[in-house]
């Protein structure tokens, strides 16, 4: 069909995936920040997680679904495009894009791979099993998964991986926010660049929450 | 004024090219760019050389014909102007000035700064047309275009398909051409009738061509020698929303 092969259907799934996502790191930011609210609260924010049961599954399912649409249509438009342009000028001058429009794939990369990482820290637990919640005592009968955090990014190693991530999710959304209304056809002209503003802004709220997490327990603000 | 230009120069499609330099002597300030390349001409033939091979015509920024990258700039530093519109008295003595043909793949050189650019006629060809019965001219009003319509569409209309957003876009995408033509027919009532099958037609025609697709840098905008503006490349991708519903004529 058209909208997977298209020039602007493939950026009409890539809007529509990338949005969505943008929905599911709020929720997932929202849910994180429950840490400067003490090991109460993030434990009891995990623990409901848990008791969703199949949901979960169903929920990961569709978080699959939209992360390969979203990279699969990334990496193929990428590569069109550079076939398409394939010799630089001697000169080369750009005018009004910018450095996070111009390496969208590559902080999406980034962000995949941080992803398989994330998962197999806090999800699988394999990469840290010394203070993988699975071996951790258990508090009121439940995870310990505020520990689990805490001892994870008291580690320079992976609070600097956190980082570098969060880096590249700032930079994808700082373009990424914004770009969807004018792929989906909502801009009018003059007001393209107060949602451009708007979007950045967004996109400098995001990253400084999400750096806030591991920045704050490694500087043993949170512990 | 005195200047070192550095052209790119190249035998023939095949051939290898390189940057050539090349001194340009006593330029008058009241030259237009070409004209100044005209004279650099001029004492190559004198001395038996190749003279630069460039593409050109009206020389009055309408035909869209001149199509230069002036020290990585498609048309020069000068905003809304053509490189046949651009006057020395931009540049100053003893300036480099780097000029270069467009390049994307969709345009293939064909000598020095000449590209051919068929691949924009094939996407015109695609869809950007309004089929009508020819014959008596119609009477004035006979369909009635509200004013703010009429002026989106002649916004729309002042591409002069030059190629200079193309030359401009980090992906070769010729959205904005395409863009242009697509918003100014879908606004009008001539153009209606066909817009479904436009968009989609003159789409898939920019990517069989070899261009590339657009992701939101808005360099095309910046670099149009007529300042077509992207938001008809929003009302592109709407009027490609608009022909996935369905419709009861089952087109
Ligand atoms: C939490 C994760 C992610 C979020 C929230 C997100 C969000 C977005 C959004 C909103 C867009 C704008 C779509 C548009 O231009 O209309 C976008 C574009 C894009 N994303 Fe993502 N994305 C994520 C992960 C990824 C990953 C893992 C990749 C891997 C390659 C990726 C690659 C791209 C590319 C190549 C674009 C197109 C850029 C362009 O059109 O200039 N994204 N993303
Ligand atoms: S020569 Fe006609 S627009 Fe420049």
């Amino acid at each position: 069909m058209n909208l997977f092969t298209s020039t602007v259907g493939r950026k009409i799934l890539m809007a529509v995936t990338g949005l969505m996502l943008v929905g599911f790191i709020t929720v997932h930011l929202l849910g994180n920040l429950s840490i400067f609210w003490g090991a109460d609260a993030i434990n009891a924010y995990a623990k409901h997680l848990h008791d969703l049961g199949p949901l979960v599954w169903i929920f990961r399912l569709v978080m699959l679904c939209l992360f390969a649409i979203h990279i699969t249509f990334g990496v193929q438009l990428y590569l069109e495009n550079k076939a398409a342009n394939p010799e630089p000028y001697a000169v080369q001058k750009t005018l009004v894009t910018t450095f996070s429009a111009k390496t969208m794939v590559f902080t999406g990369l980034i962000i995949l791979a941080f992803l398989i990482y994330h998962l197999l820290h806090f999800t699988v637990q394999v990469t840290n099993p010394d203070i993988s919640a699975h071996n951790l005592p258990l508090v009121d009968g439940h995870l310990d998964v505020f520990t689990m955090v805490v001892m994870s990014f008291q580690k320079v190693f992976i609070a600097i991986i956190y980082l570098i991530a969060m880096v590249a999710l700032f930079l994808h959304l700082s373009h990424g926010v914004s770009s969807w209304v004018q792929t989906l056809g909502w801009s009018t002209g003059p007001s393209q660049d107060k949602v451009t503003a708007l979007g950045k802004l967004v996109a400098i709220v995001y990253g400084l929450a999400y750096i806030a997490i591991p920045l704050f327990i490694l500087a043993h603000i949170v512990k | 004024m005195n200047l070192t230009l550095h052209v790119w120069r190249q035998k023939g499609p095949q051939a290898k090219g390189k940057l050539e330099t090349y001194q340009a002597k006593n330029v008058s300030p009241d030259q237009s760019f070409l004209e100044m390349l005209d004279e650099v001409n001029d004492d190559l033939i004198k001395s038996g050389k190749d003279p630069i091979a460039f593409d050109h015509d009206c020389r009055e920024g309408i035909c869209g014909m001149c199509s230069q990258v002036i020290n990585g700039r498609p048309h020069g530093h000068e905003e809304r102007t053509t490189v046949c519109q651009l006057h020395m008295r931009q540049f100053n003595d003893g300036d480099e000035i780097f000029v270069e043909p467009w390049r994307a793949k969709a345009f293939p050189i064909q000598k020095d700064l000449i590209v051919d650019r068929s691949s924009l006629d094939a996407i015109m060809q695609s869809g950007g047309y309004t089929s009508c019965h020819t014959g008596g001219v119609p009477d004035g009003n006979t369909f009635p275009i509200p004013k703010p319509v009429a002026d989106y569409a002649m916004d729309a209309a002042e591409c002069i398909g030059c190629g200079a957003c193309i030359a401009a876009c980090p992906n070769s995408s010729a959205m904005l051409y395409t863009s242009a033509k697509v918003a100014q027919l879908a606004a009008l009532p001539q153009g209606k009738p066909e817009a479904r099958k436009r968009v989609k037609a003159m789409t898939e025609a920019l990517l069989a061509e070899g261009f590339g697709n657009c992701t939101n840098h808005y360099e095309c905008e910046a670099a149009c020698p007529k300042g077509i503006s992207v938001k008809f490349i929003a009302k592109l991708n709407r009027e490609y929303l608009k022909s996935m519903m369905p419709s009861s004529l089952g087109e």
